[in-house]
């Protein structure tokens, strides 16, 4: 075994780490965040393009590198630690693999090529009010209307969606589920503030579109499986990072606060805690690279892996940022103290893909 | 040992939960039914309801214009109010300040503020903690000085809860610098209009403009605003707490999380298309969340016996604060799993997700702070394993 990076993965995440030291701070989230705008940036967005980091996944005939998704998760990580903004998670991964697993070569190259330059952003549209975690449980429908097809329904918090130039939904057509290319700015957006201070969109299909940006794939419901199990690797991924600067900030503020005339990081009992904020972070870290080393395979460990991470991330995780908010005090409990932020995005990572009780069913289920 | 509630007890309980649903105003109602947040103006205008009935202060005794209950009476009336989702009174005029200035106030110093507190004429807020004074409350250095016929106050508070409404504060000062640190407090009743207060809004984890900064700058506080002995006011903070205790570790708090949470879970759709309600995981989270505030119940109930037979709670209520703080985080916790993907609206306009869901994630992020308010959690363990358990000092 060896779990070390390999030369060019190492330089690949040396650099994506100083640009979030440098460009993309948490003080820029934030006042993006606070700014009326889409919550990140073009700009941004078509400068990672240009480095190469919207393609790394993804095969040459697009515009990529044809590396893995442990490439892409590498650069969640590194986004995990300052909070970057940009819709990696949401348009490059979700939306990207299932213009990769779900649509032609050509439908590849016209709606996954330009993302990968930054140019475009496609978010996936896939829940929706009773589907719950289940991506096979789609009440939205496709029928056959002239040569295209009509598109009806309704898909809930799509991450990004409000500024996607185009998403992929998913809807019932009489052959099983299938997955189609909306233009973002067809269809009914309802603006949603997140919980994290990021933003999203409902939105209302009542549209019609070409059979064109129907995605060529048969079983959309199968594809959106493994999409979704990228997602879940994704969040785990990111969770790392979040996770890793919730630990430091918080040991740093141990050795830093003082109370009763010594620094409160000498109270055994605030030592203890910060040991186990230490131990869930391990754990952590170790099952996501198992994680994102499986989310390119077929079968069964697939899918435990990347759930046995997601359980990892929803339960480790979250207990890591809900002492690293208990030790800050009071400080920690405020919209001006950055630790809130990076709470509020676990919370966010541990549910989007599945939630604790979503992956511990599934499995329950592929449990020999 | 009898665990029910007397044939009295009962007909209390069914006589207060008749008069609350016909005096919440029904738009209150409805934000109750809906779960929905209240702001300050609402709880003023539901305690002012409160006072017309006599029954703004349960604690109170009847010659300072309290209702009179008994002390089971009181708690059956606390619950009665969550029950109803009521609007959560401001504590710090009526469970603090107000029974410490029937404690060691001077004639005077209770017909100038207790009528006002009453009625709620008067807003009060609470100004303990500061920037480097928070677990050690006692190492504060806000300072009030002698100036013959006034003290002058400079320093800063911070944290406080709700100050932007406030009228006046009642704070803890430093007094002296002699002796032990807490031999030189004094507590200070100050006007929030006097000249020289500020005060700075600062939002919560919960997004709400829930507590502030506030600045003295040569503030002037008249010596008839000195409540106790001068440097004796690390006393009537101690004295307090344990009211601040129980406070906090109300089972009510949590009955109504757990409703929350039933009502959601009979509302959202499980994995296989029946409401979690019935699905075997999600009621079993539901039961054992029931099953320990059961537990939680009982404790509180002892402590209320404790107090009806005319004690003080002692340094066992601590244990109400650790168990009420953390299973009303544990409420939301579930309230949040259970809508799925609507956990990830943040206070969006209506429509985003069921109406009765809007506030969940809100609340969800400020009540990480009920395990570090009122002595955070870690302090409560300190002061058990010292003084019940009687453990060596470290
Ligand atoms: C929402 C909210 C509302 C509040 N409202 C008011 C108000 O109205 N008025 C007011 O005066 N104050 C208010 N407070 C302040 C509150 O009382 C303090 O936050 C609390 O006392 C903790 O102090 P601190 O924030 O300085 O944390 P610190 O004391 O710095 O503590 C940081 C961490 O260290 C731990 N710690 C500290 N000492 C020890 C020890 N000896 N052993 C083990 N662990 C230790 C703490 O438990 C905590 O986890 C409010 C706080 C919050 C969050």
């Amino acid at each position: 075994m060896d779990f070390d990076l390999n030369e060019e993965q190492r330089m690949l995440a040396k650099t994506v780490a100083d640009f979030c030291k440098q460009d993309s701070t948490v003080e820029r989230f934030r006042k993006l965040r606070d700014a009326d705008g889409d919550g990140w940036e073009r700009r941004v967005w078509q400068q990672m393009g240009e480095l190469g980091w919207l393609g790394v996944p993804f095969p040459e005939r697009v515009g990529g590198f044809g590396g893995a998704f442990v490439d892409a998760a590498l650069i969640l990580e590194q986004f995990g630690r300052t909070l970057v903004p940009e819709p990696y998670l949401s348009c490059l991964v979700l939306g990207g693999y299932a213009l990769l697993l779900g649509g032609s070569e050509e439908q590849q190259r016209r709606f996954l090529a330009p993302m990968v330059e930054g140019r475009s952003a496609v978010a996936l549209g896939w829940a929706e009010r009773r589907s719950r975690f289940d991506p096979s449980r789609v009440e939205t429908s496709a029928t056959r209307r002239g040569d295209g097809w009509h598109l009806e329904g309704e898909k809930i918090f799509v991450l990004d969606g409000h500024a996607a130039d185009e998403v992929v939904v998913s809807a019932r057509t009489d052959q099983g589920v299938g997955l189609f290319v909306v233009p973002g700015d067809a269809v009914d957006r309802q603006l949603l503030r997140l919980l994290d201070g990021r933003r999203g969109a409902h939105l209302r299909l009542d549209l019609d579109v070409g059979d064109d940006r129907r995605l060529s794939v048969q079983d959309g419901a199968e594809v959106l499986r493994r999409v979704l199990d990228y997602g879940a690797a994704a969040t785990v991924a990111e969770g790392v990072g979040v996770a890793q600067s919730m630990l430091s900030r918080t040991v740093d503020y141990l050795g830093e606060r003082e109370q009763f005339g010594v620094k409160i990081g000498s109270f055994q009992a605030l030592q203890h805690r910060a040991v186990d904020m230490f131990v869930e972070v391990e754990l952590l870290r170790s099952i996501n690279m198992e994680s994102i080393v499986r989310a390119d395979e077929e079968g069964i460990e697939r899918e435990r892996a990347i759930s046995a991470a997601k359980l990892q991330l929803a339960d480790g995780g979250l207990q890591v940022a809900r002492q690293a908010i208990q030790l800050h005090g009071g400080i920690g409990v405020t919209d001006e103290h950055d630790i809130g932020l990076f709470f509020k995005r676990m919370h966010v990572l541990a549910t989007v893909g599945g939630d604790e009780a979503h992956h511990v069913a599934r499995y329950a289920k592929r449990m020999d | 040992m009898d665990l029910t509630f007397s044939a009295e007890d009962e007909a209390f309980r069914q006589e207060v939960r008749g008069w609350i649903s016909g005096a919440m105003p029904p738009e209150m109602r409805a934000k109750a039914a809906a779960n929905h947040h209240f702001s300050m103006p609402e709880i003023m205008q539901w305690h002012k309801i409160l006072y017309a009935k006599g029954w703004v202060a349960p604690h109170w005794p009847k010659e300072y214009g309290g209702a009179g209950f008994t002390a089971t009476q009181q708690f059956i009336f606390a619950e009665e109010l969550e029950r109803a989702g009521a609007p959560g009174l401001s504590p710090f005029g009526l469970v603090m300040v107000g029974p410490l200035i029937q404690r060691f106030g001077t004639d005077a110093q209770k017909a100038r503020f207790l009528p006002k507190i009453l009625s709620g004429e008067e807003v009060w807020c609470q100004g303990y903690s500061e920037p480097n004074a928070g677990s050690d409350l006692a190492s504060l250095t806000t300072k009030a000085e002698d100036q013959g016929d006034h003290f002058l106050v400079n320093g800063s508070k911070t944290w406080t809860t709700y100050a932007q409404y406030a009228d006046w504060i009642f704070c803890l000062v430093r007094t002296s610098h002699e002796g032990k640190k807490q031999a030189g407090i004094s507590f200070l009743l100050i006007d929030m209009k006097s000249e020289g207060v500020e005060v700075k809004p600062m939002l919560t984890l919960g997004g709400t403009p829930a507590f502030c900064d506030t600045f003295f700058t040569n503030v002037k506080v008249p010596k008839d605003n000195l409540l106790g002995p001068l440097h004796g006011g690390w006393n009537l903070a101690k004295a307090l707490l344990g009211h601040e205790r129980t406070l906090v570790g109300s089972v009510g708090i949590v009955e109504r999380g757990l409703r929350v949470a039933r009502r959601i879970a009979a509302a959202q759709v499980g994995p296989d298309g029946r409401p979690l309600a019935q699905d075997p995981l999600f009621r079993a989270k539901l039961a054992r969340l029931e099953m320990r505030l059961r537990a939680h119940r009982m404790a509180n109930y002892r402590a209320v016996a404790v107090q009806a037979k005319g004690h003080h709670p002692g340094p066992e209520s601590s244990i109400l604060k650790l168990v009420g703080s953390v299973l009303t985080q544990k409420a939301d916790e579930l309230a949040m799993e259970l809508m799925g993907h609507d956990q990830l609206s943040w206070l969006n306009d209506a429509g985003a997700v069921p109406e009765f869901e809007r506030w969940v994630p809100s609340q969800y992020c400020y009540d990480r702070a009920t395990t570090i308010y009122a002595g955070s959690n870690e302090i409560q363990k300190n002061i058990i394993a010292k003084l019940i358990l009687g453990l060596p000092k470290q």
